[in-house]
């Protein structure tokens, strides 16, 4: 549903720094994350993973590890249900492989001992025998017809003939004549871009413990974005009943859109179903690069027609996105967010998605817009270049506004960005000198920002304090946030709301932690139960009162009587009402379950300022600024953070991270020093810029505000090293050696 | 395997044990005594989320043997606050949102109280270049290296 009426603009509590509910416990180690709890009689479990990128699995013998002493039992994809919806086996076939394993890291069987050592020996009594097949990890050989297919018939009926089964997903999206707009453009100008696939990078292990009865009564702790997306997963892979499952989230050490699936939880059930005793299975750091979802990898063609005073006449772009071993929806994202910056009289994008020997491609923080907009940002400034355009100026000419029609079909509301680049134009960053060897580069991004199933309850206690209850794992500050909206709506300090993270059986359903939407959507549905409660706070007072329930309002945390003629009675504050509640008709509270619509899209522009050492081909970031509209600030220290953490992440996709394979289709840097995720003295300080134009879906204004930034820094980045060296770099990571080997000679 | 018995001293606190020869101090903390603030990232020493101090050393509890424990000091995240009063880094940590989801804090934390224990006044550079081996990808750095300065400043009485 959406809030059409004007959001709020007046706050207490709101854009205050509050300190966060969960910080004592979390620079104190108390804090429990997925691996941090152990149960009597618990077991420890490992996962056999393949050698190959791609082989028939022969024959597989557990025998031997089953009789190990101390081993108490051994799963493979047997012990799952057969013959599930598409999505539900691709997951089960992905924790565990069925008939092929697909790529170097795949699951074949899992094993639970009473020591993480007997485990580990079980694991090598595993008889696997292999017919090794021909493999492909990249995405443009993936799709050539002679190429190794990973799946027959799974090709949906969109695809254009022409490819590889591997292409299983083909869309297309635009408006507007195409031949027309290209040719009333002064320059026309195509190129192609390349990304490398990266991991979200989450610092905790994916690590859950599960304990499954015979009575199929069962209950996991697990680390997830969404404990109830698990419990649908796990109940349909195991044939269980979804009540009977209750999955309880952990403190999260870092998703990013990562934990938004399953890779350990349903291994861990069968295990403990067979065994009779509770299952920990904690991931080492090498299986969550191998067997854990990176993001795409990408091939992009872009074709921009541009006038000669900057404005854009028509654009194209076509994103071929491998999305691993399973067919993979990511390319629509791309798709529909390369040009969502623009608004263009001709636009068309295609995306296709394909399937390659690599693990599973997870959601990463605005899942596929990220390559798609820096493919479109690099050319843009390819152009400005070339015609001897500002940057800046070309954006302005050509922002998206309200009114707008995005490329995808829907028409803008309010919406930020040309007042995002207005302030990028006063800010002195845009002006400040550069010295030898340095260059500014800039980029816009864009990202839809979701709502989704919400259900939120709040209680009132007898003291006059609060309880919110909601069911969305806190990622980055959003308990605050939660009760920060809750103490605002009853008039009541921060300080008197405790808001908890609910198990599955102690609330209704909610949407994963993603698409930015908790912020956005657990809050319209924590301020809505509190206005519900509000109203029987209100109803109590009126009955005390002996006046009609309209005739009493809420202000400033108390009831009192809506006008002269309703009566003339003190103000009753939130705590006197709640503590004769049991004499006015029991306990009080409010919940409120919806699908949450009118999430406001998110658009940010960053500016990057780097150096490149022409010795070593090295860059450094010396200085960066994020903008973004972010509808309201609902604590600006969580804000800033979600801005400065996309914008790294971001420059370590730009110029670092890199799933590297060698032709024998094995991951080449499976660990944390090879694969090199910015340290601290990479960085410099990442300035932020909040603007807030409110979003007239939530009641306060708020708009998603996480994934946006990791939009804007690959195209600013490039755009930056680009200029620095002067010559245009279209493929990420800009390595050392790719920033050398581009490098003119002297 | 025999087990070998350990005796150390653990956040000030006498502390017996025993583990396997090949067991890291990073499982016996974790998993024979319950002090679990000290998190597992890589198991490679790359991350840093399981520092510890040993005699006062910053060191990867993973990349420590259980059995190398004995007759040494460990400081674990554990024993960082004294009491309810919290380390002033701990304070300044929660005060400027120098976290986010928190699994790396401990390991910062016992790695910036190692640092201005050494260099009470380090500069931005110093800090960042002591702090790189300490993965983090929520923040940014940014608010950590702010707390960082911020501490230090407390610290030193500015």
């Amino acid at each position: 549903m959406t809030d059409q009426a004007t959001p709020k603009q007046e706050f207490k509590i709101i854009g205050r720094r509050v300190p966060r509910p969960d910080g004592i416990a979390k620079v104190t180690g108390e804090a429990a994350y997925g691996a941090d709890i152990q149960v009597s009689g618990m077991l420890h479990a490992r996962v056999l993973r393949s050698p190959h990128a791609h082989a028939r699995i022969v024959s597989l013998d557990v025998s031997d590890a089953l009789a190990l002493k101390g081993v108490k039992a051994v799963v493979t994809s047997e012990d799952f249900e057969r013959d599930l919806p598409a999505k539900f086996q691709d997951i089960a076939d992905n924790c565990l492989a069925r008939g092929k394993v697909l790529y170097d890291g795949h699951g074949i069987a899992a094993v639970a001992a009473v020591s993480k050592s007997i485990a580990k020996q079980a694991l090598a009594l595993i008889r696997v025998e292999y017919e090794v097949l021909r493999h492909v990890t990249d995405v443009d050989a993936a799709m050539l017809n002679d190429a190794p297919v990973l799946h027959v018939g799974r090709v949906q009926e969109t695809v254009p003939a022409g490819y590889s089964q591997n292409v299983t997903n083909y869309i297309e999206f635009g408006h507007g004549d195409m031949d027309a707009g290209f040719a009333a453009a002064d320059i026309v100008m195509e190129r192609t871009y390349k990304t490398a696939a990266v991991h979200q990078g989450y610092i905790e292990p994916n690590a859950c413990l599960a304990t499954l009865a015979a009575d199929g009564r069962g209950d996991l702790w697990v680390c997830t974005q969404g404990q109830y997306m698990v419990r649908e997963n796990c109940c349909t892979i195991l044939g269980l009943e979804v009540g009977k499952l209750r999955v309880t989230a952990s403190e999260i050490g870092g998703g990013f859109g990562g934990k938004t699936t399953t890779f350990v939880e349903p291994i861990a059930l069968a295990l403990s179903r067979k065994a009779g005793r509770p299952v920990k299975l904690v991931l080492s750091r090498e299986e969550v690069l191998k067997a854990t979802g990176p993001t795409v990898s990408s091939s992009i063609d872009v074709k921009i027609g541009i006038m000669n005073d900057g404005r854009m006449t028509a654009g194209h772009a076509t994103v071929r996105y491998q999305g691993g071993a399973f067919p993979c929806g990511t390319a629509k994202f791309g798709a529909q967010a390369a040009f969502g910056c623009y608004d263009l009289p001709a636009v068309r994008t295609e995306g296709f998605g394909v399937t390659t020997n690599r693990p599973k491609e997870a959601h990463y923080r605005a899942p596929g817009a990220p390559p798609a907009v820096y493919a479109v940002e690099s050319l843009i400034d390819e152009l400005c270049q070339e015609l001897g355009l500002d940057p800046l100026d070309v954006r302005l000419t050509n922002a998206a506004r309200k009114g707008t029609v995005a490329t995808y079909g829907p028409t803008f509301n309010d919406i930020g960005l040309e007042a995002i680049l207005k302030k990028v134009a006063d800010h002195p960053h845009y002006s400040a000198p550069l010295e030898a060897n340095q260059a500014r580069g800039l980029a816009c991004g864009f990202w839809f920002n979701f709502g989704g199933d919400t259900s939120v309850s709040l209680s009132i206690n007898a003291d006059g304090t609060a309880s919110v209850v909601e069911g969305n794992p806190d990622i980055g500050g959003s308990r605050a946030s939660i009760s920060m909206m809750a103490a605002e709506e009853l008039g009541i300090p921060y300080e008197n709301v405790r808001t908890i993270i609910a198990d599955t059986g102690s609330l209704g359903f909610n949407n994963v932690t993603d698409g930015s939407r908790v912020t956005f959507a657990v809050g319209l549905a924590t301020i809505k139960a509190a206005r519900a409660a509000k109203d029987e706070m209100c109803a109590r007072a009126a009955k005390i009162w002996g006046i009609d329930n309209d005739a009493v309002e809420w202000v400033d945390g108390c009831a009192q009587p809506a006008g002269p003629n309703a009566g003339n009675y003190p103000p009753m504050a939130l705590a006197e009402i709640a503590a004769v509640s049991s004499q006015t008709g029991g306990p009080i509270a409010g919940h409120h379950e919806v699908n949450v619509d009118g999430a406001g899209v998110g658009f940010g522009v960053h500016l990057a300022d780097v150096e490149v050492d022409p010795e070593t081909g090295a860059t450094k970031v010396v200085r960066y600024t994020a903008f973004q509209d972010v509808g309201k600030a609902v604590h600006p220290d969580y804000v800033e953070g979600q801005m400065q953490g996309g914008a790294v992440q971001g420059i370590g996709w730009a110029l670092n991270e890199e799933y590297v394979y060698g032709d024998d289709g094995k991951l080449q840097n499976a660990g944390f020093l090879d694969y090199r995720i910015p340290v601290a003295s990479d960085l410099p300080f990442i300035a932020t810029e909040i603007l807030e134009i409110p979003n007239p879906g939530h009641p306060y204004g708020v708009r998603g505000v996480g994934e946006t930034p990791i939009v804007p820094p690959l195209g600013a980045v490039s755009n930056a090293v680009s200029r620095a060296i002067g010559v245009r770099m279209r493929s990420l990571p800009m390595s050392p050696s790719k920033v050398l080997a581009a490098l003119p000679e002297d | 395997m025999t087990l070998i018995h350990i005796s150390t001293e653990i956040n000030g606190d006498e502390q017996e044990f025993v583990c396997n020869p090949d067991e890291s101090l990073l499982d016996v903390l974790r998993d024979r005594l319950n002090l679990t603030g000290a998190k597992e990232g890589c198991g490679t020493g790359d991350c840093g989320a399981c520092s510890v101090t040993l005699n006062g050393r910053l060191v990867c509890a993973c990349l420590v043997l259980g059995a190398e424990a004995d007759g040494q000091k460990i400081e674990t995240i554990e024993g960082m606050a004294d009491g309810s009063n919290l380390h002033p880094l701990q304070r300044i940590f929660i005060e400027e949102a120098a976290l986010q989801c928190g699994v790396c804090t401990p390991g910062i934390l016992i790695a910036a109280k190692a640092l201005l224990e050494i260099n009470p006044n380090p500069t931005e550079t110093e800090i960042r270049y002591w702090l790189a081996g300490n993965l983090c990808r929520c923040t940014g750095y940014d608010k950590i290296i702010r707390a960082v300065q911020l501490a230090a400043a407390e610290l030193n009485g500015e």
